[in-house]
């Protein structure tokens, strides 16, 4: 029993250890039933609110004890492509999930299950009066967008390209929710995030981009070659394109497929 | 006497301290893109990112200088819970997670904080995002150990010389700047140098803090994190530049260091 115990607790640590941020591995794996497994998932930064509840989601119907790795998805490649060990990776853009397949390490062929839209991140009511992506090139505003080597960042590089719009960013975050953090602590008055950043934040308001200037970013999803858990890792992928697994990310704003 | 032997168990364990420390410095070394480093050196990013590290860790320095200085004389003098309260405060950087500090000073000098919503509403300034919040960073993390420095150093002062120097007439600043300053020079030096190495190795107050923009509040850390995504070459090579200097501040001080050690 013992043994056991320590067994399980140490594969909850090394599933802990291969990940930035943990919720839950090592706590959730001591409560113990013989069927309850665990499983890392490496996802984009902005995918956080949908899979945590995905997350819960699996846990109480499947018995499956998710730890995951939330990053901007530049940062979660590259631990990648330096070993790190997990069982699935969600991305924000094709892009990277191709430098991590043409690097080996995927067991399976990814599918894009989710897309998401650009929209400009304001303070609440939008004090500084803010309509278009035009608008953000105004002097004396504060705006952040993430780095470009950051998904978001990229996408918002390019909306702000066929909008014909210079802007003259303040900083250039890490991952998306830290533009969306600048904006909500009031430090920036805007952001480009994504909508699906927008609807699960109760600190900010949203202001649309029109199609014609939006660009649409794919979400793709893969099983990793290094995967411990290879059955409650296809169990995640199958459940995030289920039904359920898709009114989740809607009901997050994402767009299903 | 002869000493005890030591067991081998206390080596291998002291064996695997020591391969912890090397074993990065190694990789570092044995990774590093020698042939291109001067390219990687050259290219306006690092360059970039060189001279603000450089500008920005060197005027948090001056800053703990003037400020530092004043402190160390306040903390030497006083006594009881006062200065506990006071050492505290001043020391609680040093062992503070600097990515707390970061959220610290977000919070008290941002356009929302306690002292930055009024600077902001009275003048329109907003320190977050700009060269100065860096310095700010910076200095905040590494003032205390030039603080620490000068303290120790004061409290160790022969005060006869100062007593001497004020009964042949000498006033306050007089004393302060003729006999106080340079009897204090090595301690101040090797506190300032202390601070400077640590201003110039801050990354996670400076990126909650500053933020991320180049040229502006990229210095030389956030650039090799942000290198190592896109760049991993750039950022070996900058890492290196950073072994560097440290290694010279060692070298430079093992007199003061490793000498009292």
């Amino acid at each position: 029993m013992t043994r056991t115990m320590l067994a399980i607790l140490a594969a909850g640590i090394m599933s802990a250890c291969g990940s930035g941020t943990t919720t839950c591995a090592i706590q959730a794996s001591c409560g113990v039933g013989p069927s309850r497994t665990t499983l890392t998932v490496f996802a984009a930064a902005s995918l956080q609110p949908a899979f945590d509840k995905i997350g819960d989601k699996l846990l109480s119907t499947q018995n499956i004890a998710t730890t995951f790795s939330y990053a901007g998805t530049q940062t979660l490649t590259t631990q990648l492509t330096q070993g790190a060990p997990a069982d699935v990776f969600a991305s924000a853009d094709v892009a990277h999930m191709t430098s991590v397949q043409s690097a080996g390490l995927l067991l399976s062929q990814s599918m894009v299950f989710a897309h998401n839209r650009l929209e400009i991140a304001v303070a609440k009511g939008n004090p500084k009066g803010i309509h278009s992506l035009a608008d953000l090139a105004r002097s004396r505003l504060v705006v952040v967008l993430a780095d470009p080597s950051v998904p978001a960042g990229k996408y918002a590089a390019q909306a702000l390209a066929k909008a014909g719009v210079a802007v003259h960013p303040a900083s250039l975050e890490q991952q998306v929710t830290g533009v969306l953090s600048k904006v909500a602590l009031g430090e920036a008055d805007a952001g480009i995030v994504y909508h699906s950043d927008i609807v699960t934040s109760a600190q900010v308001d949203g202001v649309t981009i029109p199609d014609s200037q939006n660009v649409i970013a794919d979400y793709p999803i893969a099983v990793l070659q290094s995967a411990q858990n290879q059955a409650g890792a296809v169990a995640f992928v199958d459940f995030v394109l289920s039904t359920e697994g898709q009114s989740i990310l809607t009901s997050a704003g994402f767009q299903g497929v | 006497m002869k000493r005890t032997r030591v067991p081998p168990a206390i080596w291998l364990l002291a064996g695997l301290g020591l391969l912890l420390f090397f074993l990065p410095l190694a990789g570092l070394i044995v990774r590093a893109p020698w042939n291109q480093a001067l390219g990687e050196l050259t290219d306006p990013t690092t360059m970039t990112a060189l001279a603000l590290s450089l500008f920005c860790s060197v005027t948090a320095t001056a800053i703990a200088l003037v400020l530092g200085i004043p402190l160390a004389m306040i903390l030497a003098r006083t006594r009881g819970t006062l200065r506990n309260l006071l050492r505290a405060l001043t020391t609680l950087p040093m062992v503070l997670p600097p990515v707390v500090g970061g959220v610290a000073l977000l919070l008290a000098f941002g356009r929302r904080g306690i002292a930055g919503s009024l600077l902001y509403e009275a003048f329109g300034i907003q320190i977050p995002f700009t060269t100065a919040a860096a310095v700010m960073a910076e200095t905040f993390v590494a003032m205390p150990f030039l603080v620490i420095a000068v303290e120790a150093g004061l409290r160790s002062l022969d005060h006869r010389y100062e007593e001497a120097a004020r009964s042949l007439g000498a006033g306050y600043w007089r004393v302060f700047t003729r006999v106080t300053l340079p009897l204090l020079r090595p301690a101040i030096f090797s506190g300032a140098v202390l601070c400077w190495a640590r201003a110039l190795g801050e990354f996670g107050a400076t990126i909650t803090f500053a933020g991320n923009f180049p040229g502006r509040t990229q210095t030389v850390p956030i650039a090799v994190y942000i290198a190592l995504e896109t760049k991993p070459q750039a950022a070996i090579t900058l890492s290196l530049i950073l072994l560097v200097v440290s290694v010279a501040i060692l070298v430079g001080m093992r007199d003061r260091w490793l000498g009292a050690l």
